[in-house]
Protein backbone atom coordinates (compact mmCIF):
# COMPACT_ATOMS: atom_id res chain seq x y z
CA UNK A 1 0.00 0.00 0.00
CA UNK A 2 1.38 3.18 -1.20
CA UNK A 3 1.44 6.41 1.52
CA UNK A 4 -0.10 9.55 0.49
CA UNK A 5 2.87 11.27 -0.85
CA UNK A 6 3.66 8.16 -3.28
CA UNK A 7 0.17 8.47 -4.47
CA UNK A 8 0.07 12.13 -4.84
CA UNK A 9 3.20 11.86 -7.13
CA UNK A 10 1.33 9.13 -9.23
CA UNK A 11 -1.29 11.59 -9.97
CA UNK A 12 1.21 14.43 -10.39
CA UNK A 13 2.71 12.05 -13.07
CA UNK A 14 -0.66 11.02 -14.78
CA UNK A 15 -1.69 14.19 -15.39
CA UNK A 16 1.65 15.20 -16.46
CA UNK A 17 0.85 13.26 -19.55
CA UNK A 18 -1.81 15.75 -20.54
CA UNK A 19 -0.54 18.42 -23.02
CA UNK A 20 -3.56 20.84 -22.65
CA UNK A 21 -6.41 21.86 -20.00
CA UNK A 22 -9.19 20.12 -21.90
CA UNK A 23 -7.35 16.64 -21.73
CA UNK A 24 -6.55 17.61 -18.02
CA UNK A 25 -10.36 17.91 -17.69
CA UNK A 26 -11.14 15.52 -19.51
CA UNK A 27 -9.15 13.20 -17.96
CA UNK A 28 -11.27 14.79 -14.00
CA UNK A 29 -14.01 14.20 -15.35
CA UNK A 30 -13.20 10.66 -15.93
CA UNK A 31 -12.13 10.11 -12.46
CA UNK A 32 -15.29 11.95 -11.22
CA UNK A 33 -17.28 9.34 -12.54
CA UNK A 34 -15.33 6.34 -11.08
CA UNK A 35 -15.69 8.09 -7.71
CA UNK A 36 -16.18 5.17 -5.20
CA UNK A 37 -20.27 6.54 -4.17
CA UNK A 38 -21.00 7.59 -1.26
CA UNK A 39 -24.08 4.87 0.15
CA UNK A 40 -27.17 6.54 -0.20
CA UNK A 41 -28.01 6.53 3.43
CA UNK A 42 -25.02 8.56 4.25
CA UNK A 43 -25.83 11.41 1.65
CA UNK A 44 -27.36 13.11 4.09
CA UNK A 45 -27.32 17.16 5.52
CA UNK A 46 -25.23 16.01 8.17
CA UNK A 47 -22.10 15.01 5.78
CA UNK A 48 -22.76 17.55 3.20
CA UNK A 49 -20.10 20.11 3.00
CA UNK A 50 -21.97 23.51 1.72
CA UNK A 51 -19.84 24.95 -1.21
CA UNK A 52 -21.39 28.00 -2.81
CA UNK A 53 -23.05 26.45 -6.06
CA UNK A 54 -22.22 22.21 -6.16
CA UNK A 55 -23.02 19.78 -3.33
CA UNK A 56 -20.50 17.94 -1.80
CA UNK A 57 -20.88 15.00 0.92
CA UNK A 58 -18.06 12.66 2.72
CA UNK A 59 -18.62 9.91 5.41
CA UNK A 60 -15.78 8.77 6.95
CA UNK A 61 -15.35 5.19 8.61
CA UNK A 62 -12.72 3.66 10.51
CA UNK A 63 -11.24 0.03 9.06
CA UNK A 64 -8.62 -1.00 11.43
CA UNK A 65 -6.26 1.84 11.84
CA UNK A 66 -6.96 3.25 7.98
CA UNK A 67 -9.25 6.12 7.75
CA UNK A 68 -11.86 5.47 4.44
CA UNK A 69 -13.32 8.24 3.02
CA UNK A 70 -16.56 7.97 0.57
CA UNK A 71 -17.70 10.87 -1.37
CA UNK A 72 -19.79 12.39 -3.93
CA UNK A 73 -20.99 15.49 -5.57
CA UNK A 74 -23.79 16.85 -8.37
CA UNK A 75 -21.13 18.64 -10.30
CA UNK A 76 -18.96 16.29 -12.13
CA UNK A 77 -15.31 18.44 -12.51
CA UNK A 78 -16.13 18.94 -8.20
CA UNK A 79 -16.61 15.03 -8.46
CA UNK A 80 -13.40 14.97 -10.18
CA UNK A 81 -11.76 16.65 -7.95
CA UNK A 82 -12.61 14.69 -4.66
CA UNK A 83 -11.95 11.67 -6.40
CA UNK A 84 -8.12 12.62 -6.54
CA UNK A 85 -8.26 14.01 -2.82
CA UNK A 86 -9.94 10.62 -1.91
CA UNK A 87 -7.54 8.45 -3.70
CA UNK A 88 -5.12 10.65 -1.85
CA UNK A 89 -6.14 10.37 1.73
CA UNK A 90 -8.24 7.49 1.57
CA UNK A 91 -6.85 4.21 3.27
CA UNK A 92 -4.23 5.83 5.23
CA UNK A 93 -3.36 6.39 8.96
CA UNK A 94 -5.69 9.58 10.41
CA UNK A 95 -2.27 10.44 11.74
CA UNK A 96 -0.68 10.76 8.18
CA UNK A 97 -3.77 12.27 6.76
CA UNK A 98 -3.53 15.05 9.46
CA UNK A 99 0.47 15.82 8.34
CA UNK A 100 0.00 15.45 4.46
CA UNK A 101 -0.05 18.44 2.32
CA UNK A 102 -2.25 19.28 -0.86
CA UNK A 103 0.32 21.03 -2.66
CA UNK A 104 0.50 18.24 -5.26
CA UNK A 105 -3.26 19.80 -6.68
CA UNK A 106 -1.10 22.82 -7.86
CA UNK A 107 1.06 20.65 -9.42
CA UNK A 108 -1.58 18.83 -11.35
CA UNK A 109 -2.59 22.34 -12.77
CA UNK A 110 -5.68 22.71 -10.78
CA UNK A 111 -4.97 25.30 -8.43
CA UNK A 112 -7.85 27.63 -9.21
CA UNK A 113 -9.91 25.07 -7.63
CA UNK A 114 -8.31 25.08 -4.38
CA UNK A 115 -8.49 29.42 -3.47
CA UNK A 116 -10.83 29.82 -1.19
CA UNK A 117 -12.36 32.59 -3.31
CA UNK A 118 -13.42 29.56 -5.65
CA UNK A 119 -17.34 28.44 -4.99
CA UNK A 120 -16.91 24.95 -4.60
CA UNK A 121 -16.40 23.83 -1.38
CA UNK A 122 -13.39 22.20 -1.98
CA UNK A 123 -11.59 24.20 0.20
CA UNK A 124 -13.71 23.40 3.48
CA UNK A 125 -13.69 19.48 1.83
CA UNK A 126 -9.86 19.53 2.75
CA UNK A 127 -10.64 20.89 6.11
CA UNK A 128 -13.34 18.28 6.50
CA UNK A 129 -11.62 14.98 5.73
CA UNK A 130 -8.48 16.58 8.09
CA UNK A 131 -11.08 17.24 10.79
CA UNK A 132 -12.46 13.79 10.40
CA UNK A 133 -8.63 12.17 10.80
CA UNK A 134 -8.07 14.21 14.16
CA UNK A 135 -11.52 12.90 15.49
CA UNK A 136 -10.58 9.43 14.71
CA UNK A 137 -6.98 9.84 15.92
CA UNK A 138 -8.03 10.79 19.28
CA UNK A 139 -10.20 7.49 19.14
CA UNK A 140 -7.69 5.21 18.14
CA UNK A 141 -5.28 7.16 21.00
CA UNK B 1 -18.23 71.20 -35.09
CA UNK B 2 -21.08 70.06 -32.95
CA UNK B 3 -21.91 66.65 -31.85
CA UNK B 4 -25.58 65.75 -31.54
CA UNK B 5 -25.49 62.47 -30.19
CA UNK B 6 -28.41 61.21 -31.64
CA UNK B 7 -27.43 60.84 -34.92
CA UNK B 8 -24.10 58.52 -34.39
CA UNK B 9 -24.50 55.61 -35.42
CA UNK B 10 -23.65 52.42 -33.49
CA UNK B 11 -20.24 51.43 -34.34
CA UNK B 12 -19.79 48.58 -32.60
CA UNK B 13 -16.08 48.22 -33.00
CA UNK B 14 -15.49 51.86 -32.10
CA UNK B 15 -17.38 51.44 -28.92
CA UNK B 16 -14.94 48.16 -28.47
CA UNK B 17 -12.13 50.03 -28.30
CA UNK B 18 -13.15 52.39 -25.67
CA UNK B 19 -13.19 49.39 -23.03
CA UNK B 20 -9.46 48.79 -22.36
CA UNK B 21 -10.42 45.54 -20.54
CA UNK B 22 -11.98 43.55 -23.43
CA UNK B 23 -8.32 43.05 -24.56
CA UNK B 24 -7.44 40.75 -21.95
CA UNK B 25 -7.17 37.56 -22.53
CA UNK B 26 -8.15 34.66 -19.78
CA UNK B 27 -6.41 31.72 -19.71
CA UNK B 28 -4.71 31.89 -23.28
CA UNK B 29 -8.28 32.98 -24.94
CA UNK B 30 -9.71 36.79 -25.75
CA UNK B 31 -12.29 37.46 -23.22
CA UNK B 32 -15.80 37.29 -23.98
CA UNK B 33 -17.59 38.81 -21.24
CA UNK B 34 -21.23 37.76 -20.92
CA UNK B 35 -21.77 38.58 -17.13
CA UNK B 36 -23.20 41.99 -17.95
CA UNK B 37 -26.19 41.43 -15.14
CA UNK B 38 -23.41 41.29 -12.48
CA UNK B 39 -21.14 44.43 -13.31
CA UNK B 40 -20.44 45.96 -16.91
CA UNK B 41 -17.58 47.25 -17.49
CA UNK B 42 -16.15 50.78 -17.60
CA UNK B 43 -15.14 52.63 -21.00
CA UNK B 44 -11.60 54.63 -20.92
CA UNK B 45 -13.80 57.48 -20.70
CA UNK B 46 -15.07 56.90 -16.87
CA UNK B 47 -11.71 55.61 -15.82
CA UNK B 48 -10.25 58.88 -17.23
CA UNK B 49 -12.59 61.05 -14.97
CA UNK B 50 -11.50 58.81 -11.85
CA UNK B 51 -8.06 59.28 -12.70
CA UNK B 52 -8.90 63.30 -12.77
CA UNK B 53 -10.60 63.17 -9.98
CA UNK B 54 -7.87 61.97 -7.57
CA UNK B 55 -4.94 63.82 -10.35
CA UNK B 56 -6.32 67.06 -9.69
CA UNK B 57 -9.36 68.32 -7.07
CA UNK B 58 -9.43 65.52 -4.62
CA UNK B 59 -11.24 67.15 -1.82
CA UNK B 60 -14.08 67.17 0.57
CA UNK B 61 -17.30 68.55 -0.32
CA UNK B 62 -19.76 71.25 0.65
CA UNK B 63 -18.32 72.38 3.18
CA UNK B 64 -14.47 73.81 1.76
CA UNK B 65 -14.51 77.46 1.50
CA UNK B 66 -11.22 76.57 -0.65
CA UNK B 67 -10.81 76.29 -4.61
CA UNK B 68 -10.36 72.28 -4.64
CA UNK B 69 -13.52 71.79 -2.61
CA UNK B 70 -15.67 73.93 -4.65
CA UNK B 71 -14.34 72.31 -7.88
CA UNK B 72 -15.21 69.13 -6.41
CA UNK B 73 -18.24 70.23 -5.01
CA UNK B 74 -19.89 71.24 -8.56
CA UNK B 75 -18.39 68.28 -10.19
CA UNK B 76 -20.07 66.39 -7.80
CA UNK B 77 -23.46 68.30 -8.39
CA UNK B 78 -23.15 68.19 -11.92
CA UNK B 79 -23.25 64.46 -12.01
CA UNK B 80 -26.51 65.16 -10.27
CA UNK B 81 -27.95 66.71 -12.52
CA UNK B 82 -26.58 64.39 -15.69
CA UNK B 83 -28.94 61.66 -13.28
CA UNK B 84 -31.70 63.81 -13.24
CA UNK B 85 -31.67 64.76 -16.59
CA UNK B 86 -31.18 61.14 -17.38
CA UNK B 87 -34.00 59.39 -15.24
CA UNK B 88 -36.42 62.71 -15.85
CA UNK B 89 -36.60 63.88 -12.39
CA UNK B 90 -38.14 66.86 -11.85
CA UNK B 91 -35.80 67.78 -9.34
CA UNK B 92 -32.26 68.03 -8.97
CA UNK B 93 -32.52 67.20 -5.03
CA UNK B 94 -34.69 64.06 -5.59
CA UNK B 95 -31.87 62.24 -6.44
CA UNK B 96 -30.33 61.04 -3.29
CA UNK B 97 -26.46 59.58 -3.73
CA UNK B 98 -26.10 56.17 -2.19
CA UNK B 99 -23.73 52.81 -2.27
CA UNK B 100 -25.86 50.94 -4.19
CA UNK B 101 -29.24 49.75 -5.10
CA UNK B 102 -29.53 47.86 -1.79
CA UNK B 103 -28.26 50.75 0.02
CA UNK B 104 -31.55 52.57 -1.42
CA UNK B 105 -34.07 50.27 -0.63
CA UNK B 106 -32.82 49.56 2.92
CA UNK B 107 -32.91 53.31 3.13
CA UNK B 108 -36.86 53.31 2.06
CA UNK B 109 -37.94 50.31 4.13
CA UNK B 110 -36.20 51.69 7.37
CA UNK B 111 -38.26 54.86 6.31
CA UNK B 112 -41.34 53.20 6.54
CA UNK B 113 -40.74 51.91 10.03
CA UNK B 114 -42.66 54.57 11.08
CA UNK B 115 -45.13 54.95 8.83
CA UNK B 116 -46.69 51.60 8.90
CA UNK B 117 -49.16 49.79 11.72
CA UNK B 118 -50.08 46.54 12.38
CA UNK B 119 -52.01 44.98 9.35
CA UNK B 120 -50.77 47.06 6.96
CA UNK B 121 -49.84 44.74 3.83
CA UNK B 122 -46.44 45.19 1.55
CA UNK B 123 -46.25 43.04 -1.52
CA UNK B 124 -43.12 42.19 -3.43
CA UNK B 125 -42.92 40.42 -6.54
CA UNK B 126 -41.65 36.39 -6.73
CA UNK B 127 -39.28 37.43 -9.16
CA UNK B 128 -36.37 39.91 -6.57
CA UNK B 129 -33.14 39.20 -5.66
CA UNK B 130 -33.22 37.33 -2.37
CA UNK B 131 -31.55 39.89 -0.49
CA UNK B 132 -33.85 42.29 -1.05
CA UNK B 133 -36.72 40.46 0.32
CA UNK B 134 -34.73 40.84 4.02
CA UNK B 135 -35.26 44.67 4.56
CA UNK B 136 -38.99 44.19 3.93
CA UNK B 137 -39.02 41.02 6.06
CA UNK B 138 -37.29 43.27 8.69
CA UNK B 139 -39.82 46.04 8.29
CA UNK B 140 -42.55 43.49 8.92
CA UNK B 141 -41.10 42.16 12.02
CA UNK B 142 -40.69 45.94 13.27
CA UNK B 143 -44.15 47.02 12.70
CA UNK B 144 -46.36 43.94 12.32
CA UNK B 145 -46.98 44.38 8.92
CA UNK B 146 -47.63 41.13 6.45
CA UNK B 147 -45.46 40.26 3.54
CA UNK B 148 -47.20 39.24 0.70
CA UNK B 149 -45.99 37.88 -2.56
CA UNK B 150 -47.45 38.65 -6.39
CA UNK B 151 -46.77 35.17 -7.99
CA UNK B 152 -44.84 34.60 -11.65
CA UNK B 153 -45.84 31.99 -14.21
CA UNK B 154 -43.70 29.55 -16.19
CA UNK B 155 -42.75 31.99 -18.09
CA UNK B 156 -41.22 33.85 -15.32
CA UNK B 157 -43.67 36.79 -16.19
CA UNK B 158 -45.63 38.13 -12.65
CA UNK B 159 -49.18 37.36 -13.08
CA UNK B 160 -50.83 40.85 -13.38
CA UNK B 161 -54.16 39.49 -12.39
CA UNK B 162 -53.35 37.65 -9.35
CA UNK B 163 -51.38 41.14 -8.08
CA UNK B 164 -55.02 43.00 -8.92
CA UNK B 165 -56.80 40.51 -6.71
CA UNK B 166 -53.92 41.54 -3.57
CA UNK B 167 -53.72 45.11 -3.88
CA UNK B 168 -55.84 46.86 -1.64
CA UNK B 169 -56.23 49.72 0.20
CA UNK B 170 -54.54 47.94 3.27
CA UNK B 171 -51.64 47.89 0.65
CA UNK B 172 -49.03 50.45 1.59
CA UNK B 173 -46.24 49.67 -0.27
CA UNK B 174 -45.51 47.82 -3.27
CA UNK B 175 -41.94 46.30 -4.35
CA UNK B 176 -40.69 44.99 -7.22
CA UNK B 177 -37.61 44.59 -9.41
CA UNK B 178 -37.75 46.60 -13.33
CA UNK B 179 -35.99 43.77 -14.87
CA UNK B 180 -35.27 40.00 -12.78
CA UNK B 181 -31.85 39.68 -12.80
CA UNK B 182 -31.91 36.03 -13.04
CA UNK B 183 -34.42 35.87 -15.84
CA UNK B 184 -34.46 39.39 -17.22
CA UNK B 185 -37.89 39.62 -17.90
CA UNK B 186 -39.44 42.72 -17.96
CA UNK B 187 -42.22 43.77 -15.70
CA UNK B 188 -45.48 45.62 -16.55
CA UNK B 189 -44.44 48.49 -13.89
CA UNK B 190 -46.43 51.15 -15.47
CA UNK B 191 -49.35 49.45 -14.83
CA UNK B 192 -48.60 47.98 -11.51
CA UNK B 193 -47.43 51.64 -10.24
CA UNK B 194 -51.55 53.08 -11.74
CA UNK B 195 -53.01 50.26 -9.73
CA UNK B 196 -51.01 50.59 -6.57
CA UNK B 197 -51.29 54.37 -6.39
CA UNK B 198 -55.48 53.78 -7.06
CA UNK B 199 -55.21 52.18 -3.04
CA UNK B 200 -53.26 54.75 -1.75
CA UNK B 201 -50.11 52.99 -1.90
CA UNK B 202 -46.31 53.86 -2.72
CA UNK B 203 -44.27 51.94 -5.61
CA UNK B 204 -40.41 51.47 -5.21
CA UNK B 205 -39.17 50.17 -7.99
CA UNK B 206 -35.72 48.06 -8.24
CA UNK B 207 -34.26 49.72 -11.54
CA UNK B 208 -30.57 47.77 -10.97
CA UNK B 209 -31.14 45.58 -13.92
CA UNK B 210 -32.93 47.55 -16.18
CA UNK B 211 -31.41 50.74 -16.07
CA UNK B 212 -28.18 49.50 -18.29
CA UNK B 213 -30.88 48.78 -21.49
CA UNK B 214 -33.63 50.75 -20.41
CA UNK B 215 -34.27 55.24 -20.16
CA UNK B 216 -36.87 54.87 -17.07
CA UNK B 217 -39.08 58.64 -17.01
CA UNK B 218 -39.39 58.70 -13.33
CA UNK B 219 -42.04 61.62 -14.11
CA UNK B 220 -43.51 59.59 -16.66
CA UNK B 221 -43.90 56.28 -14.85
CA UNK B 222 -45.22 58.12 -11.80
CA UNK B 223 -43.32 56.19 -9.67
CA UNK B 224 -42.40 57.09 -5.86
CA UNK B 225 -38.96 55.44 -5.90
CA UNK B 226 -36.21 54.14 -8.40
CA UNK B 227 -33.34 52.80 -7.44
CA UNK B 228 -30.21 51.90 -9.19
CA UNK B 229 -26.29 51.12 -9.10
CA UNK B 230 -23.34 52.66 -11.02
CA UNK B 231 -21.81 49.43 -11.53
CA UNK B 232 -24.39 48.25 -13.80
CA UNK B 233 -24.36 51.45 -15.99
CA UNK B 234 -20.86 51.28 -16.71
CA UNK B 235 -19.91 53.08 -13.78
CA UNK B 236 -17.77 51.74 -10.80
CA UNK B 237 -18.82 49.70 -7.88
CA UNK B 238 -20.35 51.66 -4.39
CA UNK B 239 -22.57 53.82 -5.43
CA UNK B 240 -25.73 54.14 -6.79
CA UNK B 241 -28.91 56.42 -7.16
CA UNK B 242 -32.24 57.06 -4.90
CA UNK B 243 -35.44 58.76 -7.44
CA UNK B 244 -38.01 59.97 -4.45
CA UNK B 245 -40.66 62.10 -5.21
CA UNK B 246 -40.14 65.59 -2.83
CA UNK B 247 -43.03 64.81 -1.03
CA UNK B 248 -41.94 61.03 0.05
CA UNK B 249 -38.26 62.22 0.84
CA UNK B 250 -39.63 65.17 2.69
CA UNK B 251 -42.12 62.95 4.71
CA UNK B 252 -39.34 59.77 5.33
CA UNK B 253 -37.01 60.33 8.53
CA UNK B 254 -33.56 60.46 8.09
CA UNK B 255 -31.61 56.83 7.38
CA UNK B 256 -28.32 57.75 8.72
CA UNK B 257 -26.77 60.52 11.53
CA UNK B 258 -23.54 62.10 10.65
CA UNK B 259 -22.62 65.06 8.94
CA UNK B 260 -24.56 66.91 5.82
CA UNK B 261 -27.37 66.14 7.10
CA UNK B 262 -27.92 68.22 9.56
CA UNK B 263 -28.81 72.01 9.34
CA UNK B 264 -28.33 72.97 13.20
CA UNK B 265 -27.29 70.95 15.99
CA UNK B 266 -27.50 71.01 19.99
CA UNK B 267 -27.60 68.76 22.68
CA UNK B 268 -31.36 70.01 22.89
CA UNK B 269 -32.03 69.44 19.12
CA UNK B 270 -30.76 69.05 15.82
CA UNK B 271 -32.82 70.02 12.28
CA UNK B 272 -32.10 68.03 9.99
CA UNK B 273 -30.57 69.31 6.54
CA UNK B 274 -32.38 70.19 3.18
CA UNK B 275 -32.71 67.27 0.92
CA UNK B 276 -30.73 65.89 -0.89
CA UNK B 277 -28.51 66.21 2.02
CA UNK B 278 -30.83 64.74 4.73
CA UNK B 279 -30.58 61.26 3.12
CA UNK B 280 -26.34 61.79 2.53
CA UNK B 281 -24.94 61.30 5.76
CA UNK B 282 -20.90 62.08 6.36
CA UNK B 283 -18.62 62.03 3.20
CA UNK B 284 -20.13 60.53 0.56
CA UNK B 285 -18.61 58.59 -2.67
CA UNK B 286 -17.08 61.79 -4.50
CA UNK B 287 -15.23 60.26 -6.93
CA UNK B 288 -17.90 57.62 -7.37
CA UNK B 289 -20.49 59.89 -7.80
CA UNK B 290 -18.76 61.70 -10.77
CA UNK B 291 -17.91 59.01 -12.39
CA UNK B 292 -21.57 57.67 -12.37
CA UNK B 293 -22.68 60.65 -13.76
CA UNK B 294 -19.87 60.43 -16.66
CA UNK B 295 -21.35 56.83 -16.96
CA UNK B 296 -24.69 58.10 -17.62
CA UNK B 297 -23.43 60.76 -19.99
CA UNK B 298 -21.16 58.08 -21.83
CA UNK B 299 -23.93 55.55 -22.43
CA UNK B 300 -26.48 58.36 -23.85
CA UNK B 301 -23.66 59.35 -25.88
CA UNK B 302 -24.24 56.13 -27.89
CA UNK B 303 -27.80 56.65 -27.17
CA UNK B 304 -30.08 53.85 -24.96
CA UNK B 305 -32.86 53.51 -28.55
CA UNK B 306 -29.07 52.25 -29.95
CA UNK B 307 -28.44 49.95 -27.09
CA UNK B 308 -31.56 48.56 -27.12
CA UNK B 309 -31.82 47.83 -30.34
CA UNK B 310 -28.46 46.17 -30.99
CA UNK B 311 -29.14 43.90 -27.83
CA UNK B 312 -32.20 42.83 -28.75
CA UNK B 313 -30.49 41.46 -31.76
CA UNK B 314 -27.75 39.63 -30.05
CA UNK B 315 -30.36 38.26 -28.12
CA UNK B 316 -32.92 36.68 -30.66
CA UNK B 317 -29.49 35.16 -32.34
CA UNK B 318 -27.81 34.02 -28.85
CA UNK B 319 -31.27 32.41 -28.33
CA UNK B 320 -31.49 31.02 -31.57
CA UNK B 321 -28.15 29.33 -31.21
CA UNK B 322 -28.49 28.41 -28.08
CA UNK B 323 -31.88 26.56 -28.69
CA UNK B 324 -30.26 23.82 -31.56
CA UNK B 325 -28.43 22.50 -28.93
CA UNK B 326 -29.81 19.42 -27.51
CA UNK B 327 -31.55 19.00 -24.13
CA UNK B 328 -31.19 23.22 -23.75
CA UNK B 329 -33.76 24.40 -21.60
CA UNK B 330 -34.32 28.25 -21.33
CA UNK B 331 -35.96 30.02 -18.18
CA UNK B 332 -37.67 33.48 -18.47
CA UNK B 333 -39.22 33.42 -21.87
CA UNK B 334 -41.19 36.52 -21.16
CA UNK B 335 -42.05 38.03 -24.76
CA UNK B 336 -40.61 41.25 -22.85
CA UNK B 337 -37.45 40.47 -21.58
CA UNK B 338 -33.54 42.36 -21.62
CA UNK B 339 -30.34 40.67 -23.15
CA UNK B 340 -29.92 38.14 -20.59
CA UNK B 341 -30.19 34.14 -20.96
CA UNK B 342 -30.16 31.69 -18.26
CA UNK B 343 -30.39 28.10 -19.17
CA UNK B 344 -29.89 24.62 -18.22
CA UNK B 345 -28.87 21.54 -20.52
CA UNK B 346 -30.40 18.72 -19.20
CA UNK B 347 -27.89 16.37 -17.24
CA UNK B 348 -25.43 18.93 -16.60
CA UNK B 349 -24.88 20.84 -13.39
CA UNK B 350 -24.48 24.82 -14.13
CA UNK B 351 -21.10 24.77 -12.18
CA UNK B 352 -19.51 22.14 -14.53
CA UNK B 353 -20.74 24.67 -17.56
CA UNK B 354 -19.51 27.42 -16.16
CA UNK B 355 -16.21 25.90 -15.07
CA UNK B 356 -15.56 24.67 -18.76
CA UNK B 357 -16.66 28.19 -19.86
CA UNK B 358 -13.91 30.17 -17.72
CA UNK B 359 -11.50 27.47 -19.11
CA UNK B 360 -12.58 28.81 -22.67
CA UNK B 361 -11.78 32.59 -21.65
CA UNK B 362 -16.15 32.93 -21.38
CA UNK B 363 -16.99 34.78 -18.19
CA UNK B 364 -21.04 33.73 -17.15
CA UNK B 365 -22.22 33.70 -14.17
CA UNK B 366 -23.64 30.50 -12.77
CA UNK B 367 -25.70 29.21 -9.41
CA UNK B 368 -29.09 30.48 -8.10
CA UNK B 369 -28.12 34.45 -8.94
CA UNK B 370 -29.73 35.76 -5.82
CA UNK B 371 -33.32 34.46 -6.05
CA UNK B 372 -33.58 31.17 -4.52
CA UNK B 373 -37.21 31.45 -4.82
CA UNK B 374 -37.33 31.70 -8.57
CA UNK B 375 -34.72 28.44 -8.69
CA UNK B 376 -37.29 26.90 -5.52
CA UNK B 377 -40.08 27.60 -8.46
CA UNK B 378 -38.26 25.99 -11.77
CA UNK B 379 -37.44 22.73 -8.73
CA UNK B 380 -33.40 23.82 -10.30
CA UNK B 381 -30.12 24.04 -8.30
CA UNK B 382 -29.12 26.79 -10.54
CA UNK B 383 -28.70 27.97 -14.20
CA UNK B 384 -25.93 29.45 -16.09
CA UNK B 385 -26.63 33.04 -17.15
CA UNK B 386 -24.80 34.71 -20.12
CA UNK B 387 -26.35 38.60 -20.11
CA UNK B 388 -25.06 40.49 -22.91
CA UNK B 389 -24.07 44.29 -23.40
CA UNK B 390 -24.21 46.57 -26.16
CA UNK B 391 -20.09 46.26 -26.21
CA UNK B 392 -20.73 42.42 -27.34
CA UNK B 393 -20.79 41.13 -30.72
CA UNK B 394 -22.53 38.32 -32.44
CA UNK B 395 -18.60 36.98 -32.71
CA UNK B 396 -18.22 36.63 -29.19
CA UNK B 397 -21.99 34.51 -29.02
CA UNK B 398 -20.46 32.27 -31.15
CA UNK B 399 -17.59 31.48 -29.52
CA UNK B 400 -19.82 31.41 -26.71
CA UNK B 401 -21.84 28.97 -28.19
CA UNK B 402 -19.02 26.87 -29.57
CA UNK B 403 -18.33 26.74 -25.91
CA UNK B 404 -21.38 25.71 -24.46
CA UNK B 405 -21.23 22.83 -27.50
CA UNK B 406 -17.84 22.12 -26.18
CA UNK B 407 -18.72 21.87 -22.78
CA UNK B 408 -21.40 19.44 -23.33
CA UNK B 409 -19.62 17.31 -25.07
CA UNK B 410 -17.52 16.89 -22.58
CA UNK B 411 -19.20 16.50 -19.75
CA UNK B 412 -21.97 14.28 -21.73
Amino acid sequence: MSNIKEIQEEIVDEFAMFDDWMQRYEYMIELGRNLPLIDEKYKIDENLIKGCQSKVWVHAELEGDKLVFTADSDAIITKGIVAILIRAFSNQHPADIIEADTKFIDDIGLKEHLSPTRANGLVSMIKQLKMYAVAYQTQLN
Amino acid sequence: MSLTTEHIAFDIEKIRKDFPILKRKINGYPLVYLDNAATSQTPQQVIDVIVDYYSNYNANIHRGVHSLSQEATEKYENARISLQKHFNAEKSYEIIFTSGTTHGINLIASGFTSLLQEGDEILVSALEHHSNIVPWQMLCEKTGAVLKVIPMNEEGTLIYSAFEEMVSDKTKIVFLNHVSNALGTINPIKDIIDKAHSHGAAVLIDGAQAAPHIKADVQALDVDFYVVSAHKMCGPTGVGMLYGKEEWLKKLPPYQGGGEMIATVSFEKTTYADLPHKFEAGTPNICGGIAFGAAVDYMNSIGFENIAAYEQELLEYATGKLLEIEGMKIYGTSKEKTAVISFNIEGLHPYDIGTLLDKMGIAVRTGHHCAQPIMDFYKIPGTVRASFSFYNTKEEVDRFVEGVKKAKMMLS
